[in-house]
């Protein structure tokens, strides 16, 4: 009976545990119960991406209303790959949220805090499941409005202030992704996606389609950073609790660019987004642009929170770029990167939020000597840090070899070159927290700093330890994204 | 708002009236304009006003904080409750036709049954937006 429930509770496991963590007043068991259910969203996606794998497409009807009337849970091998990031990340993170929340969140405010991740998450993983169109936007505001919550839950006071930049420009994104819906309703009268994929087509370049499809191509840039529309997030990471930073880092802007592909490429279809409208002369430049910029500010931050937050929006400029370039090498790059750049930043993060729980501060200068303090937590660091460069038997090596590849398929010298100048850009940024770890002594007369709880470390060396081994055996992840890019792509599924 | 009698007196009249049109409003969605968001909302606004004229201190006697968490959690608890009834009762999650013996009065007691969790989550949220604003920078009162 659960296999065949199994795209439904994917969502509804973590949705119900979120007000039964309201409900439970005590930290620690809401806790318990946002691990355990994180834990089976982990387990169902994964049953739920090895029988994509193995049959195809997964349908399910909500309400027993059938396809383009109801409501439709849709999963195939773009989206059970999405939904086995944010799970994995999620499942992840929450045995170390335990330490890292006590730390940085005042006790009362405890059950709020699991209760706003379950919803950030079932928000997320509804994003990605689901079919139709406008339940795409409303899961798309319950994973953003937590996450506003979650945010302002930062220590720092100008954690709201944060929030509140976010809240508005993920606001205006969301409004425009649902003008968007709201136009492609008015002309085709459906909002079940496979539906709006057969009634597009034969419109043509109708005007109102062309202005749904720049509202929602804005829409979904605003929410997952595409620079110049970036501006909120550095702000947002760095003021953010750790282990919500880590989360958001790992999940949220992958979700979007998942929200741009699957309305680019399944409701649009290529032949519209890509040839008629020519999206790859928008998306190729301002993706170069965000690798060259964002990486060359992310070398002048001394709080290291942000640098990786800079880092992170040079990350999105490459998987837009393996997008933009639209063939199936190419769009493989993009979605391979989703997950190991989930991963590398991911781990990074926590690495980092061990940082701040023994240090209290994330600041460059606060760094000094830790690559003897606290050894497991800097090499984790290095470690990822080797990934956003590209060094090979990481993760990020692979994701850069095809897009280098997918350059060179068209002939883009240019373009692998900048790829290549993004990674001597990370060669910057990290060494200059390498340096400072490794290479001076701890400040004189500083407290002593111990190494992070295990409960902090193993997570984050999960994290880490997948950047390498997916590094070096990609069939699951480079296979799931080929196959999920040649049917984007209009293969079969 | 001590001294403005018509204003409390007038709150006082209206309250019996807006909370039994929050109501008609609940019950009657199934077969009319209204449902559970727009009787939470006027449901809410009842407790608003009360609150305006006679002080947050009185409405929090009525509506003290623990239960107004408990009913946000449990309007969102009692809508995915019935998602699972129809699961465990051998259809699709949130399918109404399973609840009862024929499928007209399962969708009518479906419907009935999520709204009503919609309209206490509302009601309550909104209370709670209302109380987090106006008691800032105030000693409970």
């Amino acid at each position: 009976m659960i296999a065949a429930h199994l795209p439904v509770l994917q969502i509804v496991v973590p949705l119900i545990a979120a007000p039964l963590c309201l409900l439970l007043r005590r930290g620690a068991l809401a806790w318990g119960l946002a691990l355990l259910a994180s834990w089976a969203a982990l387990a169902m996606s994964v049953l739920l991406l090895s029988q994509v794998l193995s049959d195809g497409p997964v349908s399910y009807a909500l309400g027993d209303w059938a396809a383009p009337w109801g409501i439709e849970y849709r999963v195939d091998s773009i989206n059970a790959f999405v939904l086995l990031i944010v799970s994995a990340v999620g499942a992840v993170i929450l045995p170390y949220a335990r330490r890292s929340v006590a730390h940085e969140i005042p006790a009362e405010q405890h059950s709020a805090f699991y209760t706003a991740f379950l919803l950030c998450l079932t928000g997320l993983l509804g994003v990605a499941i689901t079919g139709d169109a406008f339940n795409l936007f409303v899961f798309l505001e319950i994973s953003s409005l937590s996450s506003y919550v979650l945010i302002a839950l930062g220590r720092d006071r100008r954690a709201l202030t944060a929030a509140f930049q976010y809240l508005v420009m993920g606001t205006i994104g969301a409004t425009f992704i649902v003008i968007g819906i709201g136009l492609l309703y008015m002309v085709t009268g459906t909002l079940n996606m496979a539906d709006l994929a057969q009634r597009l087509p034969p419109l043509g370049q109708n005007r109102t389609v062309v202005v749904a499809f720049a509202f929602l191509t804005i829409g979904a840039s605003l929410k997952l950073a595409l620079f110049p529309l970036h501006y909120w997030l550095p702000n947002a990471y760095t003021y953010a609790p750790s282990a919500v930073t880590g989360f958001l880092a790992a999940t949220a802007t992958k979700v979007a660019v998942y929200i741009l592909l699957r309305f680019f490429f399944t409701i649009f279809g290529p032949e519209f987004a890509i040839e008629t409208l020519t999206l790859q002369h928008l998306l190729v430049p301002l993706a170069v642009i965000a690798i060259l910029v964002c990486s060359t500010v992310a070398i002048f931050q001394d709080n290291i929170k942000r640098m990786l937050a800079y880092s992170s929006l040079a990350q999105i400029g490459y998987i837009v770029l393996g997008i933009g370039m639209a063939s199936p090498t190419g769009l493989t790059a993009g979605i391979v990167h989703l997950f190991n750049h989930a991963m590398t930043k991911g781990g990074l993060f926590l690495a980092l939020g061990c940082i701040f729980l023994r240090v209290g501060s994330v600041r460059l200068e606060s760094m000094q000597g830790l690559g003897r303090t606290m050894p497991w937590t800097m090499f984790a660091f290095v470690l990822g840090g080797l990934s956003l460069i590209g060094v090979p038997l990481t993760v990020g090596f692979i994701s850069k070899w095809y897009l280098v590849q997918a350059a060179l398929e068209q002939d883009s010298w240019l373009l692998a070159a900048l790829v290549l100048a993004g990674s001597l850009l990370a060669i910057i940024y990290v060494w200059r927290v390498v340096e400072v770890a490794y290479l001076r002594p701890p400040p004189a007369g500083a407290a002593a700093v111990r190494e992070a709880p295990l409960s902090m470390l193993i997570p984050t060396w999960v994290l880490i330890g997948a950047s390498i081994y997916f590094g070096v055996d990609t069939s699951l992840t480079v296979g799931v994204a080929n196959k999920a890019a040649v049917m984007l792509l209009g293969g079969a599924p | 708002m001590q001294r403005h009698l018509v204003l409390r007196v007038t709150t006082k009249l209206l309250m019996p009236f807006i909370l039994l049109f929050a109501l008609y409003v609940q019950f009657h969605g199934d077969f009319g304009p209204g449902g559970g968001f727009q009787a939470g909302v006027i449901f809410g606004a009842g407790f608003i006003l009360y609150a305006l004229v006679y002080g947050i201190k009185n409405a929090r006697l009525v509506a003290p904080d623990y239960v107004i968490r408990v009913l946000i959690a449990a309007g969102l608890l009692l809508y995915i409750g019935v998602g699972f009834a129809g699961l465990f009762l051998g259809g699709k999650f949130l399918d109404y036709n399973v609840l009862a013996s024929d499928p007209v009065s399962g969708q009518h007691l479906g419907i009935l049954l999520v709204e009503l969790g919609v309209g206490v989550t509302v009601a309550a949220t909104m209370i709670t937006v209302f109380f987090a604003f106006a008691a800032r920078g105030r000693d409970e009162g």
